[in-house]
């Protein structure tokens, strides 16, 4: 032991003999160890905020929304899910715990003399649980309310103080049309969830007024009709979006299949789309594995580098120490001993590098902040066309990469000293004696 | 053909044969001689008559191309690498005309360096590495380096250094070759010390005045031995 400590501190004192050689030396390994912990840091950011985007959509949760077709398929303008569908997905897939109907109409809200655009979203009681929505005052929609078709409105926190900045809402009617509303709770504000790339746009709930679908479908019917300059629209659907939750996640891809095949035999006109948090996951995975590989490849081309630069400065060592290897050995040094030595150093040296390049590790968060900035100041353009999740991740160190990070350092130091330590002790102790 | 274990060691017939740009040749031819415990040799010739390369096989750091060298009662030619370091380590002391002290390390850590070759780091052992610069008198210059002392002050480094195995068995190449006069004279009372302590030392030298301190020399020519006079 006391051996060992010695030669450590004998290659220590070597190796600060040529503090700016030894430097240059251990950049290699310096940066292929900043990037090994970079890159598992980032892998765990982007693992993260997957996670986290799942569970604010609900990890089993299926999405089936309506989506408008194209105007020379429609018709008649009748489109979308139905009530129909809903039905058929109640009674025929036992996986589904809960199924919500929702239909989203845009509307203008008015008490006396405010007024506010907002959505008005006729759902169920489920609805609340299954989008992450707390009640603050009041209650939300019950099952009694959507037997009977009950005019009553739940008002979320931002449409509450869009039209009662001053006074109670609750027991108030809010005007939509010309029909009222009874307020009888309000929502605590959430954030928005995010978007999925491509298949589910970015949800707002700030807005939205929640009503029973019930009512909705009595009072306001399946049309709608818009208005525009020039134009005249009107759209006939039943159902704006079924969410519905799954019994297990185990369940839950399986179930999507299933749904999309029964929804599927009546919609010929592709007029639905389905969306699972889920997969998001899978989503996730490639992203985190494309950026494990590119931060691997710089990694492992460092570390090789270093390794090879490593290799080459105990070479040279070797033959500048030539004479101190005849000494040693005249004294008794055995050939282990002086492999010993010299793996010591090389060893050293790669800790060395790897120690700052877990140095540089642990400031992966302020500087990929730094970096950011950077980028989208010099290449905008290009920043924005990158996906959300790479634009916005956050790494988070994981606690295992600076063990990871010296054992790789070892194993480069071992790896690359070996040769030269070997070519160490096969010198002739003569030969080295003599050159002095 | 075991030696006689008194003595300190036994040379039979040995021989040292290089290749040499395709051709052999023959630096040592057939020496034979006893060395008794508590001898002190001088080893005389002039260059390329094989004094070095007798050293180097006396030393260990090396193997003969024939014959048998006894060293107490083992034979060095059935030695692999490592017995041979070991053997180094343990039972010979070095004294080199270049004095081949480490010049990154100071005076007492160059004194330690044969303990770490042979696994005993005691604190007892470093008190003796201290004891040893005193005797060499040097106990003043324990940190400085090789490079700040003298010539002289180098050897009694040196000197110092192979003591600190305490070995019974001291080879040295020419340790005054690089010294004045009086400094040689140091030295070699120095030597004189050590083998009036049994120590059974062999010296190289090419001069006459240090050959003349000595018990016995031995003169070789073209790789054998000429004369082997006692004194």
């Amino acid at each position: 032991m006391a051996h060992w400590l010695r030669t450590v501190r004998l290659s220590i004192k070597s190796v600060l003999l040529h503090p700016l050689r030894s430097t240059l030396t251990v950049l290699g390994i310096f940066i292929g160890v900043a990037s090994v912990i970079w890159l598992l840091a980032i892998g765990e950011g982007i693992g993260r905020a997957a996670e986290e985007q799942i569970a604010s959509l609900g990890a089993t949760n299926i999405i089936v929304r309506t989506i408008k077709p194209s105007a020379d398929e429609m018709g008649d303008g009748a489109y979308g899910l139905t009530r129909n569908d809903y039905v058929r997905i109640v009674a025929t897939v036992p996986t589904v715990a809960k199924a919500i109907p929702i239909r989203i109409l845009s509307r203008e809200f008015r008490y006396r003399t405010r007024a506010f655009d907002g959505r008005m979203v006729g759902c169920t009681p489920d609805y609340a649980e299954v989008t992450h929505l707390k009640i603050d005052r009041g209650r939300f929609i019950s099952d009694a309310d959507v037997e009977g078709e009950n005019n009553c409105c739940v008002l979320a926190a931002e449409s509450a103080t869009h039209l009662f900045p001053y006074g109670e809402p609750l027991g108030a009617k809010v005007m939509v049309d010309d029909q009222f509303y009874t307020v009888v709770g309000v929502m605590k504000s959430r954030a928005p969830s995010a978007g999925i790339g491509g298949s589910l746009a970015a949800e707002d709930y700030s807005k939205d007024v929640y009503t029973p679908i019930t009512t909705l479908w009595r009072r306001n019917g399946d049309m709608a009709i818009v208005t525009k300059p020039g134009s005249f629209q009107r759209d006939l659907v039943e159902v704006s979006q079924i969410t519905l939750q799954v019994d297990d996640r185990e369940n839950v891809l399986q179930t999507a299949e299933i749904i999309r095949n029964t929804i599927e035999l009546e919609h010929e006109m592709k007029d639905f789309g389905i969306t699972v948090p889920l997969e998001l996951l899978q989503q996730a995975r490639i992203t985190r594995l494309m950026f494990m590989l590119f931060l691997g490849l710089i990694a492992a081309i460092s570390l090789l580098v270093g390794g090879i630069g490593i290799m080459n400065i105990m070479l040279a060592t070797v033959t500048e120490r030539t004479y101190e290897i005849g000494i040693r050995r005249a004294l008794g040094a055995k050939r282990r001993d002086i492999t010993r030595q010299f793996l010591v150093e090389s060893t050293v040296l790669s800790v060395a590098g790897g120690s700052l390049g877990v140095l540089a590790g642990l400031l992966c968060r302020p500087m990929s902040v730094w970096i950011r900035m950077l980028l989208f100041h010099w290449f905008p353009e290009s920043m924005e066309a990158l996906p959300e999740i790479i634009r916005t991740v956050e790494p988070q160190m994981v606690s295992w990469s600076i063990p990871l990070a010296f054992a790789i350092s070892v194993f480069v130091g071992i790896g690359f000293g070996v040769y030269p330590a070997t070519r160490a002790a096969r010198l002739d102790p003569i030969e080295a004696l003599r050159r002095n | 053909m075991q030696a006689d274990p008194s003595l300190a060691a036994s040379i039979q017939n040995l021989s040292k044969n290089y290749a040499l740009a395709g051709e052999t040749v023959r630096a040592l031819r057939d020496v034979s001689f006893d060395v008794p415990s508590g001898d002190y040799i001088s080893i005389m010739g002039p260059s390329g008559s094989g004094k070095s390369t007798l050293l180097n096989l006396l030393g260990c750091l090396d193997q003969p191309s024939s014959g048998n060298y006894w060293l107490g009662g083992d034979d060095v030619a059935a030695m692999n690498d490592d017995e041979l370091s070991e053997t180094r380590a343990l039972r010979i002391g070095f004294v080199f005309q270049s004095y081949n002290l480490l010049s990154a390390l100071t005076v007492v850590e160059n004194i330690e360096v044969p303990l770490y070759y042979s696994g005993r780091i005691t604190p007892k052992l470093r008190k003796r590495c201290l004891d040893l610069a005193k005797r060499v008198g040097l106990e003043s210059r324990l940190g400085h380096r090789p490079a700040q002392l003298s010539g002289g002050q180098q050897q009694r480094v040196a000197i110092a250094r192979s003591l600190v195995n305490d070995p019974r068995f001291m080879l040295a190449d020419e340790p005054t070759g690089n010294l004045d006069s009086k400094t040689t004279d140091e030295i070699l009372e120095l030597l004189r010390e050590l083998n009036e302590e049994e120590r059974t030392i062999i010296l190289v030298t090419h001069e006459p005045d240090v050959a003349e301190q000595t018990k016995r020399s031995i003169f070789l020519h073209d790789g054998s031995i000429v004369s082997d006079e006692r004194r």
